[in-house]
């Protein structure tokens, strides 16, 4: 019987690899006339370990990482294939600390299986959700999602099961479902691994949606930086609908449900769900004022389930185990987990699946290990690029929605990037009205305007010109857009202003630097 | 990355036509004229608002807002190069100078250098930054070496 060897296809792990060590397995079995079946998987989302080579062995998967490809020779003289010792052996991958800690409800079958498998996908559990909500029908299955207390995981936390109530209860001839998998917040790839590594789930939760709302068409907006994730993502439509699992019968349900995979085109707005549907309608992608609400009035005009990625992702599992059971999870009103995304200047960074409720110095300091400079952490930024810089002495706050909002942060999609002590904070805030600048649609002024002003400002202050007039001014004019912009782009780009200013003053009184001196 | 077939009004409109009855068919139909000629030439504007019953100007107004969109031809080799927070925070800032001190190429300019450098924000890679594509492959914790082979490479390509 051959030797099952597992490598992941994940495009982080192929940034540091991965093909290339796959390829070397293969030549270098072949040489030695082994007989081993190359797996690629997803990833584990234990990024620093990556290109991690597992192996099936008596004793489980065990681990051996971060591998080169000049190292395959050496891995087999030390007998991998059976789980012999070698100095980047891990052990079990299952026991490695930093993913016992976890709590996976959503990525419990990532990086285990070939993604695009559906016997394997079915064999590891999945489709039990679906087959859970087709047997409950559409009601029972939209008030289990309610009773859930699943929130967008995109960063708003709306209560999931509202958007469903609202369009399942609009008589219409057409529905659609739509995933916003345009996850264009720096610090954030867990709709890309999922996508990447387990994207028969993704299909599952929008089915369960499909048929809980009477819609039966969906699509997936996947955007342009992620080919790889659309390409797999696309496979597994392909896959999908061969084996009955979407099409005219779901799951032989005589229920229809189709989905399409579309590509975005380089432009943050479109994560707004209402630019998104524009984007997805062939135009510009300028927002829509609300109301009316997508769910009444979305996609074409028809009434429209619009999710994250990570919503969708967690419906199986809350059809599979029940609502009760998944708000075990949580605090609050956070409810169930949260994939959290460790990045930026991080020793491990990866993906930490947690119920809500851990500490950022858990996140950092017990999973991260520290920045990966090995200087001081001096800001951490949390929730993207709209998100607030926290710094140090807030590290003990809870990553809840609740908590992070009474720390003057959000918790957003859950991405946390981690910055040390050379980081100048008066550049990070000038950049987030840079980027507000370059990513405004341009349909209301505070946003359009607001933001090149903003740089205008803070290049002043970093001058040195009339420092407390210009604080004051850049005070106001971030009043201004929180309060007078129609979407988050606008509304919420003062926030990391606004934290730099803050926390991190003395940035902004710091001696101008020569060049900028006039 | 982009394909290079020279511009031909034939094929564009076959490509046009391919998908003009898709719902919201603007974007699939200028991603796959982009893959095909490397960049959206302005003589397709025409074609797209007749096929989608779209005015010309709102046909430019698509192709122009999103920033993948090009409408000249960017030659060489293609490195979208990460330059949003999480990869700040590991110094893509420093490649960003490195690139124009060392080997003179302005990132977002084209410099008939063999290598077309572009801003892009996040490539969902942010646990190995700094990221960024090359030609549709990803490379992760980009150092200033990675950065003087790749360079290299695209010269000894074009020369």
């Amino acid at each position: 019987m051959s030797i099952r060897v597992f490598v992941p296809a994940d495009s982080s792990a192929l940034s540091v690899g991965a093909d290339l060590v796959a390829n070397a397995i293969g030549d270098e079995a072949r040489g030695r006339g082994l007989e081993v079946e190359l797996v690629r998987t997803g990833s584990r989302g234990l990024f620093w370990l990556e290109p991690l080579v597992e192996v099936e062995t008596a004793a489980g998967r065990v681990g051996y990482g971060p591998i080169a490809s000049g190292e395959t020779a050496q891995l087999f003289e030390a007998g991998f294939l059976t789980g012999g010792a070698h100095p980047k052996a891990l052990g079990r991958v299952d026991d490695i600390p930093y993913l016992a800690k976890q709590q996976r409800l959503i990525f419990a079958r990532c990086g285990l299986t070939d993604p695009l498998s559906l016997d394997e996908y079915r064999r590891h559990g999945g489709l039990r959700g679906l087959e859970r909500a087709l047997a409950l029908g559409p009601k029972a299955t939209v008030e289990e999602v309610l009773a859930s207390g699943l929130r967008g995981r995109g960063g708003a936390g709306f209560p999931t099961g509202i958007k469903w109530r609202t369009t399942a209860g609009v008589a219409a001839d057409q529905k659609y479902v739509v995933c916003n998998a345009d996850e264009g917040d720096s610090g954030t790839f867990a709709d890309r691994m999922l996508m990447e590594g387990d994207p028969f789930l993704l299909i599952e939760g929008m089915a369960i949606a499909g048929v809980s709302v009477g819609a039966t068409r969906g699509y997936v907006y996947i955007r342009s930086e992620y080919p790889h994730a659309f390409a797999t993502f696309q496979g597994a439509i392909e896959r999908a609908r061969a084996g009955g699992l979407l099409g005219p019968s779901v799951l032989g349900s005589g229920l229809a449900f189709d989905l399409e995979a579309r590509l975005g085109a380089g432009a943050y707005i479109c994560g707004e769900e209402t630019s998104l549907l524009d984007s997805l309608e062939g135009k510009r992608g300028q927002i829509r004022v609300k109301p009316p609400l997508p769910a009444i009035s979305g996609l074409f005009g028809k009434p429209t389930v619009i999710n994250n990625v990570l919503s969708f992702a967690s419906t199986p599992w809350i059809l599979e185990h029940s609502a009760k059971a998944y708000a075990a999870y949580g605090v609050g009103r956070s409810l169930g987990s949260q994939p959290f995304q460790l990045a930026g200047n991080i020793r491990q960074g990866g993906l930490i699946e947690l119920a809500f409720g851990a500490t950022l110095r858990e996140l950092i300091e017990g999973f991260g290990g520290g920045t990966r400079t090995g200087r001081p952490i001096r800001a951490v930024q949390v929730g993207g690029p709209l998100g607030a810089y926290l710094p140090e002495s807030l590290l003990d706050t809870p990553l809840d929605y609740e908590s992070m909002a009474a720390a003057g942060g959000m918790l957003g999609h859950g991405g946390v990037v981690v910055f040390d002590d050379t980081v100048d904070m008066a550049r990070q805030a000038r950049f987030a009205f840079a980027f507000c600048a370059k990513e405004s649609c341009g349909k209301c002024t505070p946003c359009r305007i607001g933001s090149t002003r903003g740089v205008e400002t803070v290049d002043k202050i970093i001058a040195g010109r009339d420092r407390p007039k210009n604080v004051q001014l850049l005070r106001d004019l971030c009043e201004v857009m929180t309060d007078g912009s129609l979407c988050a782009l606008g509304g919420l780009a003062p926030m990391p202003v606004l934290s730099a200013l803050n926390h991190f003053s003395e940035d902004f009184a710091k001696a101008p630097p020569r060049a900028a001196a006039e | 990355m982009s394909g290079r077939t020279a511009f031909d009004l034939d094929l564009a409109q076959a490509l046009i036509d391919r998908k003009r009855d898709t719902p919201g068919a603007t974007l699939p139909i200028l991603h796959d004229l982009q893959e095909r000629f490397g960049y959206i030439d302005d003589r397709v504007i025409p074609l797209v608002a007749e096929a989608l019953n779209i005015s010309r100007a709102e046909t430019l107004g698509v192709i122009s807002f999103y920033h993948d969109f090009h409408r000249s031809p960017v030659d060489g080799r293609a490195l979208k190069l990460c330059r949003a927070e999480s990869c700040q925070s590991m110094g893509c800032e420093d490649l960003v100078s490195h690139l124009e001190l060392r080997h003179r190429i302005k990132v977002d300019e084209d410099n008939h250098s063999g290598l077309h450098v572009e801003t892009v924000y996040c490539l969902g890679n942010c646990a190995l930054s700094p990221a960024a594509l090359l030609d549709g492959a990803p490379i992760g914790r980009l150092d200033r070496d990675r950065i003087d082979a790749i360079v290299a490479a695209a010269q000894g390509k074009t020369q």
